[in-house]
């Protein structure tokens, strides 16, 4: 974990000593062009790489009945038949992680001599999770204002949703404190159950530094380091258009948030967070479960090698003749 | 087997701990396996895996320090990584995908019975992610441990036998992961990588062999497989007074009838075969059973998917050479694993002779198998059941207070939760569920799956049941339940040593067990012992009397599925 840290802190040390020895250019144009390029070509190239593996065997999970027999209900969705079924299992399992709801805690508890394993359903994973992950495309939503001229008109829409509760100038947006409050929650969790301390790596901590990196900056840039949003924009269109101009008047504080995205762009291709892309390709969760239906392909299928009838009976004749097993061959016949 | 630790001392030890935890997260790395009498499988023998052609055999025991590992093992082993990095899209997206959230965690029996964090699903993958990104990602081998990586070395393969022996490819994981990510595929491929180095275990590799040798894992001859049947037909006489002498390798017929070899052997799995005997006789069914394809079950799932290839092309082969119409499966867990996920892949088409599967009694054509053209006979009974084919008497099963424990395959690989449930309504009176966490999709393996119900593994064995045996220890105290039934012949052979342990006085049985108990069959005698030969606590009335008898029956029809739900 501290790893980790060190590694995001250097990140906002590097970037706002950087931006202020006049590395602007750098840490404003060039550094992120070079993000999202390496974030389209990384989760592209990681995709197809998925994609070109055959997938050899029909190996869904079954959380459900079966379809079976016409009077017993199937579970469409936990066992789905067809690819109506599979795109709802999916939709449901992108959207609002389905599998995870199932979570249950397991404890072994005793009850006078007799040792007892208690469960009990455990959500706090789940709903910390979804919560994350969709104030994260709230935030994310929020700053195509930067990206798009002029501002799409559901920009403002979700703006006046995120900020009803309104206390203040400027706006103060909900997902802001959500999004911060849901990663504290994933890092503390880490940190604080024994099983998950142990398995985590150097790989789990540093996106969560990078994304409160990113949180905090950006929070300190709406909030508090004021910066001109004006020249900000002018900036942001400036890359996308590609057509870079560097204004004057933007923080060092926006150098850092910029640098903490464009890392986060481009650590993810080549780490976990192709999650995101990768769920989609999960064997055990897009097939569908209609496998003595509809035979399955597998495109590296070997040639049958099996012991046959005829090598079985050759070996067994006599004693199969003996308890009178009809015979392909008489025991006579081979003489 | 060595003696088992006390129920208290076994719950204490299951409590997790994690040996050299650091902030840094790979801590484990540091802890090695150690192997001690009981805690790790045999061996599988040199000769079974040289004549099963499997690569790189040789003498090796967990205990020693060197395991003679063939020349160029690391070699062997990064290429067949490699191989099925290629070949499976699952492996390549579940070594990738994982955020190490650990939902997973306490899901595995495994880890629950011992406590062991190697024994988290998400560590288990761990063992083997970690080489993969050495080997095959350039941030691994830049960062080195930093980055979760490490080097293949001797004591990395140990523990990968280990671990990957103690994961019973259940997939109660998978259900919880938010990625689908399922361990048995890991397991699998773990294991398959480290047969490339020779490296298996004696009670997979022995029943292997045997299967491929002589039709069935037990290695019964023909002659002797059908005097085993001729005995249990001898009792079902005895029990019911009718004789029955079922078909062996008989061409002509309509069904060909596979179940595994583990219930014509065994207690309490002969009961079961009894059961199915008894039925089909009252059925007038055509079917035949087959010396050749004598083995449902299959092994070689747990070995590698050629293997189970390999073992499978039988049941088609001898489809075909029999001509019969379709297959009729027995009850059984990875078996049904094997027939509904894989056959048709592997080894299908199904031959030319076979058509979608019809019931020949109540005319229900079975369309969701009409290409694998396999039914299971849950679903078989089932129907029948529903359209009031079978005559039942379920008082003679008023005795038990059963409740049911769904097999992993059948569970999480099929999707069969309703077809045995509804057969067991209508065989006996007294039904229990199982605490709702511990049944259906979400149910607990008996914890001796895939391979590993070997007698030198019995403590493990016991922990890894602690989530089954404690859910069944549960409904006993709370509902008196005295009988578990399940669909699966591994379950039969290894929930009766769990259950004396776990929760002692409940016994375990087949489904079709308790079919042919409740069963009616014309021209029987009254009935007053069940198919154990143990007295019936109600028994039949002597006869003369058949109006009463009817009127009975249809009583007992009106009082079952009464169910009690415990959640």
């Amino acid at each position: 974990m501290a790893f980790s840290l060190m590694m995001a802190l250097s990140i906002a040390v590097i970037a706002g000593v950087g931006a202020g020895l006049g590395l602007e250019y750098f840490f404003g144009i060039v550094l992120p062009l070079a993000a999202v390029l390496v974030f389209i070509a990384g989760v592209v190239w990681r995709v197809i790489g998925w994609a070109r593996a055959p997938v050899p065997f029909s190996i869904a999970t079954t959380g459900g009945q079966q379809k079976s027999l016409p009077w017993i209900k199937p579970a469409c969705l936990d066992a789905p038949y067809t690819s109506v079924g599979v795109i709802g299992r999916m939709v449901l399992e992108a959207v609002t992680f389905r599998s995870l709801f199932r979570n249950t805690a397991a404890e072994m508890r005793g009850e006078g001599d007799e040792p007892r394993l208690i469960y009990w359903s455990s959500k706090w994973l789940w709903a910390f999770g979804l919560l994350f992950h969709a104030a994260f495309f709230l935030v994310l939503f929020r700053h195509f204002r930067f990206f798009l001229e002029p501002v799409p008109f559901f920009i403002p829409w979700i703006e006046n949703l995120d900020g009803l509760m309104q206390f203040g100038v400027p706006r103060f947006f909900m997902s802001d404190a959500l999004l911060l409050a849901a990663v504290l929650f994933l890092l503390l969790r880490r940190l604080k159950d024994p099983k998950l301390r142990y398995i985590s790596l150097p790989a789990d901590y540093f996106p969560l530094f990078v994304l409160l990196g990113i949180i905090i900056s950006g929070i300190a840039l709406r909030y508090f380091a004021k910066s001109d949003v004006a020249s900000i924009k002018v900036l942001t269109m400036g890359l996308v258009t590609l057509n870079p101009v560097l204004p004057e008047g933007v923080g060092t504080t926006f150098f850092v948030h910029l640098t903490f995205v464009s890392v986060l762009l481009i650590y993810l291709p080549f780490s976990k967070l192709m999650h995101m892309a990768g769920i989609f390709f999960s064997p055990t969760r897009n097939m569908p479960c209609n496998t003595r239906q509809y035979r399955h392909i597998n495109p590296w299928n070997p040639p049958k090698k099996y012991r046959t009838y005829a090598e079985y009976e050759d070996e067994f004749r006599e004693v199969m003749a003996e308890a009178g097993l009809p015979l392909e061959k008489q025991p006579e016949e081979e003489k | 087997m060595a003696k088992l630790p006390s129920l208290q001392e076994l719950a204490k030890s299951s409590l997790p701990r994690f040996p050299g935890a650091t902030l840094e997260g790979v801590g484990w790395m540091r802890t090695k396996p150690v192997f001690t009498p009981g805690s790790y499988c045999y061996p599988a023998k040199l000769e079974t895996m040289q004549k099963l052609g499997m690569p790189n055999p040789h003498e090796w025991s967990p205990e020693d320090e060197d395991w003679n590992l063939p020349q160029g093992w690391e070699k062997i082993i990064h290429n067949a990584f490699a191989d099925r990095l290629k070949k499976y899209r699952s492996l390549r997206l579940f070594m990738d995908i994982c955020v190490r959230c650990g939902a997973c965690a306490d899901k595995c029996h495994f880890f629950l019975g011992t406590g062991d964090p190697k024994n988290m699903p998400v560590l288990r993958a761990e063992l083997l992610r970690s080489v993969y990104r050495k080997d095959f990602t350039t941030a691994g081998r830049l960062l080195g441990k930093v980055g979760g990586s490490r080097a293949l070395d001797p004591s990395v393969i140990k523990e990968w036998f280990s671990y990957f022996y103690q994961c019973t490819e259940c997939r109660r994981c998978s259900l919880f992961c938010p990625y689908g990510i399922d361990t048995a595929e890991i397991t699998m491929i773990a294991r398959e990588l480290l047969h490339e180095v020779g490296l298996g275990i004696h009670w997979i590799m022995d029943p292997v062999s045997n299967c491929n040798r002589t039709g069935n894992h037990l290695g019964i001859q023909p002659q002797a497989f059908k005097e085993i049947v001729e005995f249990l037909c001898e009792d079902i006489e005895t029990i019911t007074g009718i004789n029955i002498t079922p078909p062996f390798n008989e061409k002509g017929h309509e069904i060909l009838f596979i179940t595994p070899s583990g219930d014509v052997f065994a207690e309490p799995g002969i009961y079961t075969f009894m059961g199915y005997l008894m039925l089909f006789h009252e059925l007038g069914l055509d079917y035949t059973l087959s010396t050749y394809a004598s083995e449902g079950g299959n092994f070689g799932l747990f070995t590698s998917s050629e293997m189970m290839k390999k073992i499978n092309a039988k049941m088609y082969a001898e489809a075909e050479r029999l001509g019969v119409k379709w297959i009729l499966g027995g009850e059984c867990g990875h078996m049904w694993r094997v027939i509904h996920q894989y056959m048709d892949t592997v080894n299908g088409p199904a031959p030319k002779n076979m058509v979608t599967p019809v019931s020949p009694i109540t005319g229900t054509k079975f369309d969701y198998a009409s290409s694998t053209k396999m039914i299971h006979i849950a679903e078989f009974t089932a129907d029948l059941i529903k359209h009031d084919k079978l005559n039942l008497k379920p008082s003679r099963n008023d005795h038990l207070t059963v409740t049911f424990h769904d097999s992993c395959n059948p569970a999480r690989a099929m999707g069969m939760l309703e077809e045995p449930r509804e057969v067991l309504r209508a065989v006996c009176n007294n039904f229990v569920e199982m605490p709702a966490n511990t049944i259906r999709e979400q149910t607990f393996c008996c914890g001796s799956g895939s391979g590993l119900n070997t007698e030198e593994i019995m403590e493990l064995r016991m922990r890894a049941g602690l989530p089954r045996g404690n859910a069944l220890r549960h409904v006993q105290l709370k509902h008196g339940v005295n009988a578990m039934a399940c669909v699966c012949a591994i379950d039969r052979a290894t929930l009766p040593p769990l259950a004396d342990y776990w929760a002692p006085g409940v016994t375990v049985t087949g489904l079709h067990e308790l079919v042919a108990n409740a069963l009616v069959m014309k021209g029987e005698i009254p009935r007053t012992m069940d198919l154990r030969q143990e007295d019936l606590e109600y028994p039949d009335e002597v006869p003369d009397d058949e109006a009463a008898e009817n009127a009975a029956g249809s009583d007992d029809r009106g009082k079952a599925g009464q169910e009690v739900q415990d959640v």
